[in-house]
């Protein structure tokens, strides 16, 4: 598969739900049995993932917002993604 | 800084339609200790002060929760609160329209347990027909779009069918399979010679394991609950006594977790008493065993102290006598030679003795024993 056929739209599983931990001021991802604690970019990245958004969509968002373009946001942005679809908790699409 | 429990356990009721042999329900669950059920108010407040103290996960337990008339509400409440609800049940009898029911209400995740990979074993172990109800229901909360955890307590009769349960779980497309086995409080230790696995069915079963996870990757996630009787060192109990965890029983007592009741030596709370904060913070039953200053050796000076926590105080307390020793599990502590006899007694007769079967009588009966 090229990176072009690859499919890139994010989506958080069904099973997998984002949630505000207000007793320890953070955000959560929340799942059957688990949880995963997310600093506020990792918050913002899921916030983005909104099925229609591909993963380029998702830099060029947070690149705007913070007005940083370069390699750095994408590198962050693709690790965060894979290290949750390694846990089931993010699937790509298209 | 304070630990805060991320775990609830809110065992509904004691009352099962199955009589599973390894419940892990206390022995006396249908005496006097149990009996007065707290109210759907209560619960309701129970939810409200976990989910200020800094719960998340919420499972909905028993006994049988689904024989609660108010379990929507129940569910209702705690959605609404933001809280993760897993529903834990047997399925027995457990209609579509009821699923859907919970669904509308937010519950967000279902496991179901079976007790064999076939109708004829499952039903021998769960001592009532409900195979067919259990099949069912899986196939109900595929389609009303929840995620599903297949649950199997795994023992001497039924090891050999791992390989049958996995292929089931991932036929109905279940999330995950947790296949845990047995622990050995409540029935399961009373029942433990019948239950107690052989090393080689543990070791053909733990084949079949790795095997299936290379095969199916994150398709079906295989959770596989280590047998702590034939292990080195003690599993870390709950992430550590009073650290994370706590079980709210049917009658409102709070344990730290939900086989610590049988500690004759802690005294627990109640949540119509006292509320659940102060309970966490102040109680007996949570302080005695937060952190490492009680710790005996040889676990005081240990390194793997702040892995294992020292491992389970129940076990501690039902085998080796006192709760506030090192697990007997572990192969350092002075108790070991227990563990090591009840796991030999199999091999030496492993012809498998009768069980008994979890049930109100057989409750009263042992309950009256003491
Ligand atoms: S283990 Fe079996 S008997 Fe015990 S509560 Fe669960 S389904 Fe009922
Ligand atoms: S001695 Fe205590 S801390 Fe060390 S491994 Fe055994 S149970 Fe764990």
């Amino acid at each position: 598969m090229t990176a072009a056929e690859r499919p890139t739209v994010p989506r958080l599983h069904p099973k997998a739900r984002l949630q505000h931990d207000d007793v320890r001021g953070r955000d959560v991802l929340l799942y059957p049995e688990g949880l995963v604690a997310l600093n506020p970019t990792g918050a913002e990245i899921l916030e983005l993932c909104d099925g229609v958004r591909s993963v380029a969509d998702v830099v060029a968002a947070l690149e705007q917002r913070y007005g940083a373009p370069g390699g750095g946001v994408e590198r962050d942005v693709t690790a965060f993604l894979d290290g949750l679809a390694a846990k089931g908790l993010v699937t790509y699409g298209s | 800084m304070d630990p805060k429990p991320l775990w609830l356990l809110a065992e509904l009721t004691y009352k099962c339609p199955l009589q599973c042999p390894y419940c892990s329900n206390p022995v006396d669950f249908a005496g006097p200790r149990f009996k007065r059920e707290l109210s759907t108010d209560e619960w309701c407040r129970v939810f409200r002060e976990a989910k200020a103290l800094g719960v998340l996960q919420l499972g909905l337990s028993g006994g049988e929760p689904t024989l609660r008339a108010d379990l929507e509400a129940l569910v209702g409440e705690a959605h609404g609160l933001g809280l993760y609800t897993s529903l834990i049940t047997s399925a027995y009898r457990l209609t579509k329209e009821r699923l859907a029911a919970l669904k509308a209400a937010g519950l967000d995740h279902v496991q179901i347990s079976i007790q064999g990979a076939d109708a004829e074993l499952s039903d021998a172990v769960a001592g009532t027909a409900s195979y067919r109800d259990k099949i069912a229901a899986y196939h109900y909360t595929r389609e009303l779009g929840f995620p599903l955890t297949v649950n199997v307590v795994l023992h001497r009769r039924n090891l050999h069918q791992v390989e049958d349960l996995i292929r089931l779980a991932e036929s109905l497309g279940a999330e995950r399979i947790e296949l845990a086995n047995t622990q050995f409080y409540g029935w399961a230790l009373h029942n433990r010679d019948a239950l107690m696995p052989t090393k080689a069915q543990l070791d053909a079963a733990w084949r079949v394991v790795q095997r299936e996870r290379a095969r199916l990757g994150t398709k079906l996630e295989i959770v596989w609950v280590l047998p702590d009787y034939h292990e080195q060192y003690p599993k870390p109990c709950m992430g550590g006594w009073a650290r994370a965890y706590m079980t709210v029983t049917p009658a409102g007592e709070v344990w730290p977790c939900h086989a610590a009741g049988r500690i004759k030596t802690l005294t627990f709370e109640n949540v119509r008493e006292h509320p659940l904060d102060w309970i966490w913070v102040h109680s007996d039953a949570f302080t005695r065993f937060r952190g490492d200053s009680w710790m005996p050796e040889p676990c005081r000076s240990c390194p793997r102290k702040t892995q294992d926590f020292g491992g389970c105080r129940c076990q501690a307390f039902l085998v080796a006598g006192d709760a506030g020793l090192t697990d007997p599990v572990c192969s350092l502590s002075p108790h070991r030679h227990l563990i090591d006899a009840a796991v030999a007694e199999v091999e030496r007769a492993p012809g498998a003795p009768e069980w008994t079967y979890r049930a109100a009588p057989a409750s009263r009966a042992l309950a009256a024993k003491g």
